[in-house]
């Protein structure tokens, strides 16, 4: 009403100019250059062939044959795996914590709120760099290590374990706040509803709890996986730059070894699977919609 | 005693879509009179309260404030305010502040906005709150504040949407005198929208009864509850028991009918013009019971009882035919009427009225 | 009431809550406690002393970067910050569905994929329009991907405010403009500030994109620091660190106490 008619139009041509300069049409070229041609002296020559995705499977062999070459898939494989890996530990982690806070007295919630989201504010390379002394030689994680009689140990850094243990630390906020909003929904009622008709906590927890703060876990699922899979600084300062991901591989295409296609086509498969998870959760939140 | 004509709503229209909210509705409202829309939730009368303020515009018709065509102009260039349901109190403003707000739109110097505001704050006995933030008050202050607000610039027309129904109860009705009074203080022609018939039947000057986007009776509390237009109006205001009739004569705006109780009564009658079935409407006070009985006797069994405190609400069986029934206790403890039990009652043929099937 | 009887009783989440708690706030309590060290090795305890701040201080090359980052941040977050704005007035009064739904989407969209996508996509159209300039580039990328988190606060703010507000202005002979100004703005303030705020720690904290579009004088502060770090870690950065932590946690509480006072407004 009060919005001018010609506002309707004019109020979205900035967002959209801005969205269309550094994202739309970029995207479009990413696509494009991923059917290009790697240049000879980096960069590109645009022409039409599927060079770039055949290499994420195969390499020249020495007589010219395509040998199969699990490199890259292993790289997709491990960012799967330590974004999966992430994001079950965040869900594992939030859930009790969500559910405390969710129950704490009223004047002390927006408190704890504020605590779990004020480290998300601190920034994110000085929270990896601070993984990076813990786990580090003569750091916290070997002192307590030995403290409690582990054996001999070489370092904590550059494995796998290290990289999960930075990415869970840098992404739990984004689990524990969507959690927290579904939990403090829960009519305490429901749970004594469930006691009163024969229920445990267990039976509480599996039949009540869990499915009535589904949509919190499922949409803090993933603002954690989303950027997870995408990550560079945990591989590149917690795995050394040897434990690669999908990102810092996309990332060295464009730096040392200096092959865009090949990058692109990496990029446009990390969106795919990326596309395809938000068009999952889209259809199972209309599902849900249409029951309500 | 002549007034001026303040509103006049010709034959107007709204559509939504396929969806009529208005069909053709046309009437006038008097200077300084208190005049209400009454009707069922979507009934109409929110989106005619919202185009005489100028937030929606007809499909057709025209909207004259004063002689003045207003249906193309935006809310601010009216000189009709509004009382919002939920008050809309800006939050971020005093009530000073709030009740200023559209004295500075009009461009009164500070000196007499200030002593407006002042006036308005003792109007509406909130002097001592000026300073204070609208989220600090209770229901029934932010009411008054929305009214001052909306008073101060001496409105042509003041409209007020459904303005009691946040309240509760008890605050409902002491606000119900004041918003009377404040109406005669001033002398600011009101347009109330209610679906609340106690408050149009109390408050109001004129009501207009609305359905289904048409007008269905306008008249003054007495005229609207005595001789209802048609079944949808007596239906709507207050409670009924509708019998079936037959006309056997209608003189003028009277009619002979033949009552399923077997005897013939003569009363008042709307829209019949010969014979043939019809509706009778007879409201449950208007029958007596035991010695409140008078008239027509009839004789039935007493088939529900609801105490209701000054009142019993008795459901009657008069052979096969449930008639409600309001008996006043007027002695103490005298509820002494059992289910099962049979009671004379008895009406006059003039509380009955004949209305058009 | 008894434990046992209180079915919102879990055994053992006040336990984990605790430590999760701890969890959180040990690494940043790593940080500052070794940027007091007086040792050159990080992990070796020898003796208080703040001199690494001195030595942080004194560094040019990490002043140079924190002035391309905040010059960054601040056009940044106040073009992202009006374009959202615009955005949101319209998209939060408009029906959800068409062009406005896909705007709204079309807005969101930097918040959906990876940073890393965005951030090739960029560098390879800036590269083929042969746009050199390093600090416009960071701007354009920055300003883009700090409109959703600029967004979201105020489409919220407006979406809690009924149209009665606007209405009510108008009503009380506001023109549009003039309800805007003295009932909408004020009114939406607080999470046009929250969004702001937002928008630029996102911009100042940004790592992937900075890194890939970096050319010479224009490197972020983050960019900077990840070249300290792989130089080996320094008492020095945990200094910087800690100096950094201190800014988040000064904005972090500005953008919260503005937030929490806006919702008691309500």
């Amino acid at each position: 009403m009060t919005v001018l008619r010609s506002f309707r139009f004019w109020g979205l041509v900035p967002a959209w100019a801005i969205m269309l300069f550094t994202l739309i049409i970029p995207v479009g070229i990413v696509i494009g250059v991923s059917f290009a041609e790697r240049g000879a002296y980096g960069g590109f020559e645009w022409s039409a062939n599927i060079d770039s995705y055949r290499e994420l499977l195969f390499s020249l062999g020495w007589t010219d044959e395509l040998e199969f070459t699990p490199k890259y898939l292993i790289i997709i494989g491990r960012t799967l795996a330590l974004g999966l890996a992430t994001t079950a530990i965040c869900m594992i982690l939030a859930l009790p914590v969500a559910y405390i806070i969710a129950q704490s007295p009223g004047r002390w919630k927006p408190l704890l709120i504020y605590l779990v989201t004020l480290p998300f504010w601190v920034s994110m390379i000085v929270r990896v760099y601070a993984w990076l002394i813990i786990l580090g030689n003569n750091g916290l994680a070997e002192k307590l290590w030995r403290f409690v009689g582990g054996g001999e140990i070489d370092t904590f850094l550059f494995t796998p374990g290290a990289m999960l243990a930075g990415m869970v630390y840098s992404y739990i906020p984004l689990m524990v706040l969507p959690v927290f909003a579904a939990i403090e929904k829960l009519d305490p009622a429901l749970l004594e509803a469930s006691h009163d008709l024969y229920g445990n906590r267990w039976v509480t927890l599996r039949k009540i709890i869990l499915p009535l703060t589904w949509p919190g876990l499922a949409a803090g699922a993933i603002l954690v996986f989303v950027p997870a899979i995408g990550t560079v600084l945990e591989p590149m300062l917690l795995g050394g730059g040897k434990l690669m991901m999908m990102g810092t591989l996309i990332q060295s295409q464009f730096g040392g070894a200096r092959n865009w296609p090949f990058g692109a086509a990496i990029a446009l498969v990390l969106m795919a699977i990326v596309v395809v998870l938000l068009m999952l959760n889209a259809r199972r939140a209309s599902r849900k919609e249409a029951l309500l | 005693m002549t007034r001026g004509r303040a509103l006049e709503v010709f034959d107007v229209s709204k559509q939504f879509g396929s969806y009529r909210a208005l069909d053709h509705v046309s009437f006038t409202i008097d200077e300084n009179e208190f005049f209400t829309l009454l009707g069922p939730s979507g009934c109409g009368k929110t989106t005619l309260l919202r185009m005489i303020a100028g937030f929606e515009s007809p499909t057709s018709g025209a909207i004259l404030l004063y002689g003045k065509e207003i249906a193309g102009l935006p809310p601010e260039k009216r000189k009709v305010n509004t009382v919002f349901q939920s008050y809309a109190l800006f939050p971020h403003m005093t009530l000073a502040q709030n009740i200023a707000f559209g004295l500075e739109n009009l461009g009164w110097d500070k000196a007499r906005r200030d002593a407006r505001v002042g006036e308005m704050l003792d109007l509406v006995h909130m002097s001592d709150f000026a300073a204070r933030n609208p989220l600090q008050l209770s229901g029934g202050q932010r009411q008054r504040i929305a009214l001052a607000r909306a008073l101060a610039t001496e409105p042509q027309i003041l409209l007020l949407d459904e303005p009691l129904s946040a309240l509760d109860l008890k605050l409902r009705q002491a606000m119900r005198d004041e918003l009377r009074q404040l109406q005669r203080q001033t002398g600011i022609t009101f347009v109330f929208v209610t679906h609340d018939q106690d408050e149009a039947l109390d408050m109001s000057d004129r009501i207009c009864v609305l359905g289904d986007g048409q007008i269905q009776q306008i008249g003054t509390p007495s005229e609207i509850y005595e001789d209802p237009e048609n079944r949808f109006v007596a239906d709507f205001i207050g409670e009924t028991n509708f019998l079936d009739g037959t006309v056997v004569s209608v003189d003028g705006d009277k009619a002979r009918v033949k009552t399923p109780f077997g005897f013939d009564i003569t009363t008042f009658q709307k829209g019949v013009t010969g014979p043939g079935p019809v509706t009778v409407s007879l409201r449950p006070e208007k029958i007596g019971m035991a010695e409140q009985a008078t008239g027509n006797s009839l004789t039935g069994t007493i088939a529900g009882r609801n105490y209701m405190g000054g009142f019993t609400h008795y459901t009657v069986d008069v052979s096969g035919i449930l008639l409600r029934v309001s008996r006043r206790n007027d002695v103490s403890h005298a509820d002494s009427f059992d289910i099962g039990q049979t009671v004379p009652l008895g009406f006059r043929d003039d509380s009955a009225r004949v209305l058009a099937r | 009431m008894n434990r046992a009887t209180d079915v919102r009783h879990y055994p053992g989440a006040r336990l984990v809550t605790l430590i999760f708690f701890i969890w959180l706030y040990l690494p940043i309590g790593v940080v500052v406690w070794y940027s007091f060290n007086e040792n050159r090795l990080v992990s070796v305890w020898s003796g208080f002393s703040t001199k690494w701040y001195a030595a942080a201080l004194e560094n040019k090359a990490l002043l140079a970067a924190l002035e391309v980052s905040f010059i960054v941040a601040v056009i940044a977050t106040i073009g992202a910050t009006l374009i959202a704005l615009c955005a949101a007035m319209v998209l939060s009064r408009a029906p959800r569905r068409g062009i406005f739904q896909l705007s709204e989407a079309v807005v969101n969209m930097p918040l959906m994929l990876p940073e890393i996508v965005v951030a090739v996509a960029v560098l390879i159209l800036f590269s083929q329009i042969g746009l050199t300039n390093g600090m416009l580039k960071l701007i354009l990328a920055h300003t883009a991907f700090c409109t959703p988190f600029a967004f979201l606060p105020i489409r919220a703010r407006m979406q809690g405010m009924t149209l009665e507000m606007e209405e009510a202005a108008r009503d009380l002979f506001a023109s549009p403009w003039v309800a805007f100004r003295r009932v909408t703005l004020p009114m939406i303030a607080p999470g046009v500030f929250a969004g702001a705020m937002l928008a630029f720690v996102i911009s100042m904290d940004d790592f992937i994109t900075s890194n890939l579009l970096n050319s010479g004088g224009s490197t972020t502060l983050p960019v900077y620091i990840f070249g300290l770090i792989k130089r080996g870690t320094t008492p020095e950065l945990n200094a910087i660190s800690t100096l950094m932590i201190i800014a988040s946690l000064i904005i972090a509480t500005a953008a919260l106490v503005m937030s929490s006072r806006a919702m008691t407004r309500d």
